[in-house]
């Protein structure tokens, strides 16, 4: 491709005191694809997120957007580069419906800033629809009413009607069905389609054999291997994420088994 | 999309806009939403439509136009007390001390009226500022600091009770100047004919906002609900108007002549207010950006946070409201005594703001509540005093009158409790 990736990280570094949770690691996402990103627990994931996000600072590396690096110094900065983080629990509020959740926080007013009610609900539903979501009776039903898959289906188009360039998706399966992880893995794919740079956390190695385009491994702190789905089995991703490498896969032989390079 | 899809959106244009079908569609909406629990105005007004009957049928005089005005005025500082407490409540917070900080208020007021000769204006808007500064420290205390508010209240109320003491001195009330506008605000009335002014401007006022709402939606291509039933509601509240704007037209001085002209007839000033007060806090809660940042921190702070909202500013902006309205109350109840007793705003005042509010459908957990619920409920509560002092004569009234109180009050709380369970179900 003649453009650059849309979210690239460069030997990023992180600790927190004397614990080294992130050392040089390296991601590209691409628009237009799912990039998976797995790991045991403890592994650094969250925290990776979290940087991008700009909740942490990263203490070396680069964060590059589009081909320009960019120092992120809180939500609001990665907000405005177009990185929306959808959190495992979600962040809606229940007593709100739909359109309100989607808009909370950046209300559309009218000249006499009141509420523009009516322009926020036709967005809402454009952005469900551009999602194929037919799952929703009502944008105007309260969230509490929602199951767990209309909810992270709520969460995740709020990213389309922001036109966010980078959306992250922390664990968006783990307490769902079969029906309706398969829903929300399906709306995974069409955001991607859409031409978001989608990164997907995930425990569930199903999932990501299914929908990722490329998967990043994370073994304690540093970016085992970036592979591209095809070029992998899932026992090699397996064998990435609890060892740290898989045949000529992954760390070298000393720094998988974590000793002090 | 797979065989669990539960739903299809259905495009608005396939549904009819107007006719029985959109009357029918509207109807299994609103059945629906009931059903989930959104059970809005439905158990007040039910409540308070059961108890006017009930005691209108033990107790003759109970829907005269001398004790309807008399229910008004005492159902008025109530209603504007449970305006405020239903902010703090939307937060999931409490204020224990929104009576004694009325009486104090309204002490400081009077004491600057009486012994050092301020203007009833000036008078009045210390009284109030003093209001907006109290809830200013509480929701300091609480949102800075972290203390429960429960707490804070607490202190405060037990604190400003003796201020209040302090203030008024061993006399025991201070009277207010008679033919201040102060008391005529509780105790002087509308003229019929601006009273009927006002009625109209009402009604239209309301079937143009509605008509508008339905319209502006219309023209976005979404649904609207069906004309007829916002002319069913603008009829309801029209007629219901027009029947307190006659019956408030009866004189209720038995003893005005051809001699002396001194009828009693017209609707109290502080309903005038009351309509005001409503309006405003329901338009700011429910048309402006803030307002929606209420409920969204009621019901989700974190969530709240992440999306940019300031909660600390939020929160701080609740007691001010609620303290500011307080003070409000304080006046009204100034109005309605003619004087500020030393013990203003303590007892029970606070309970049955509370109680008007959780009565009318605020939630006790936060992230549930609407002004209306206070006017509803302060009726309520109204009604329910009013009724049981005439039903019950005798050494012991005053007891029975208490125990009844605190059992509405537990009822709507348990209430409150099983429908917010039914929700999260």
């Amino acid at each position: 491709m003649a453009t650059h990736p849309t979210l690239e990280l460069r030997g990023v570094d992180k600790s927190f005191g004397p614990v080294h949770v992130l050392s040089s690691v390296d991601l590209t996402a691409l628009s237009g694809e799912v990039t998976a990103l797995v790991g045991d627990n403890g592994a650094g994931k969250s925290t990776l997120i979290k940087c991008i996000g700009g909740i942490h600072r990263i203490d070396a590396g680069e964060l590059v957007f589009d081909g320009t690096p960019h120092v992120v110094t809180g939500p609001r900065d990665a907000a405005q580069l177009g990185v929306e983080i959808v959190y495992q629990d979600l962040a809606l509020a229940d007593n709100l419906d739909i359109v309100q959740n989607m808009f909370l926080g950046r209300e559309k007013v009218t000249g006499l800033h009141t509420l523009d009610e009516n322009s926020m609900e036709k967005l809402a539903r454009q952005a469900l629809t551009s999602l194929s979501v037919r799952t929703v009776r009502s944008v105007r039903q309260r969230v509490a009413s929602l199951s767990g898959g209309q909810r992270q289906t709520v969460a995740i188009a709020k990213s389309v009607l922001w036109q966010s360039k980078i959306v992250i998706l922390d664990e968006p399966t783990a307490a769902l069905g079969v029906a309706q992880t398969e829903q929300v893995l399906d709306l995974v794919r069409r955001l991607a389609e859409q031409g978001v740079a989608v990164i997907l956390v995930s425990h569930n190695m199903n999932d990501v054999m299914k929908v990722a385009d490329s998967i990043g491994v994370l073994f304690l702190g540093r970016m085992a291997a970036q592979v591209r789905r095809e070029d992998v089995t899932q026992t090699q991703v397996v064998e990435l994420i609890t060892a740290g490498r898989s045949g000529d896969l992954g760390l070298s032989r000393e720094e998988s088994t974590g000793a002090a390079i | 999309m797979s065989a669990q899809t539960d739903h299809l959106v259905k495009p608005d244009s396939a549904e009819p806009v107007e006719g029985l079908g959109a009357l029918s569609t509207y109807i299994r909406d609103y059945v629906g939403r009931v059903r989930g629990g959104e059970l809005g105005s439905i158990p007040a007004m039910v409540g308070l439509i059961v108890i006017t009957v009930v005691f209108a049928v033990v107790h003759q005089g109970f829907l005269s136009a001398y004790n309807i005005e008399a229910l008004v005025i005492q159902a008025a500082p109530i209603i504007v007390m449970a305006m405020g407490l239903v902010f703090v409540l939307l937060l999931g917070e409490i204020d224990l001390s929104a009576g004694t900080t009325g009486g104090l208020c309204s002490a400081i007021m009077a004491v600057l009226m009486i012994r050092h000769g301020a203007s009833w204006w000036f008078g009045l808007l210390i009284g109030l500022g003093v209001g907006v500064l109290i809830g200013l420290g509480i929701g300091w205390l609480r949102a800075r600091i972290g203390v429960p508010s429960f707490v804070i209240t607490l202190a405060t109320f037990l604190a400003f009770q003796g201020v209040t003491l302090i203030l008024i001195g061993g006399q025991g009330a201070v009277t207010l100047p008679a033919g201040s506008p102060i008391i005529k605000l509780e105790n002087s009335f509308v003229p019929l004919w601006l009273g009927w002014v006002l009625w109209a401007l009402f009604v239209i006022g309301y079937a143009a906002v509605k008509v508008n709402d339905a319209l502006g939606r219309q023209r976005s291509g979404l649904s609207r609900p069906p004309f007829t039933v916002i002319a069913a509601k603008v009829v309801v509240l029209a007629a219901l108007g027009a029947a307190f704007t006659y019956e408030m037209g009866i004189n209720r001085n038995l003893s005005a002549n051809a001699f002396f002209n001194n009828k009693a007839e017209g609707m109290p000033w502080v309903v005038v207010l009351l309509v005001i007060l409503f309006a405003a806090w329901h338009f700011i809660l429910s048309r402006t950006p803030y307002g929606r940042h209420l409920y969204a921190v009621g019901g989700n702070e974190e969530a709240s946070r992440r999306a940019g909202i300031v909660v600390s500013r939020i929160r701080i902006s609740v007691f001010a409201i609620c303290s500011g309205m307080a003070a409000v109350s304080g006046v009204i109840a100034a109005s309605l005594l003619q004087s500020v007793q030393s013990n203003a705003g303590a007892g029970n005042t606070l309970l049955l703001a509370v109680g008007a509010a959780v009565i009318g459908g605020t939630s006790l957990f936060g992230g549930h509540g609407r002004v209306i619920d206070a006017v509803l409920g302060g009726l309520v509560v109204a009604v329910i005093i009013n009724g049981m002092s005439d039903l019950i004569q005798g050494a012991n009234s005053a007891g029975y009158e208490w125990v009844v109180t605190g059992a509405v009050l537990l009822l709507a709380a348990g209430f409150d409790a099983v429908v917010r369970r039914a929700r999260a179900s």
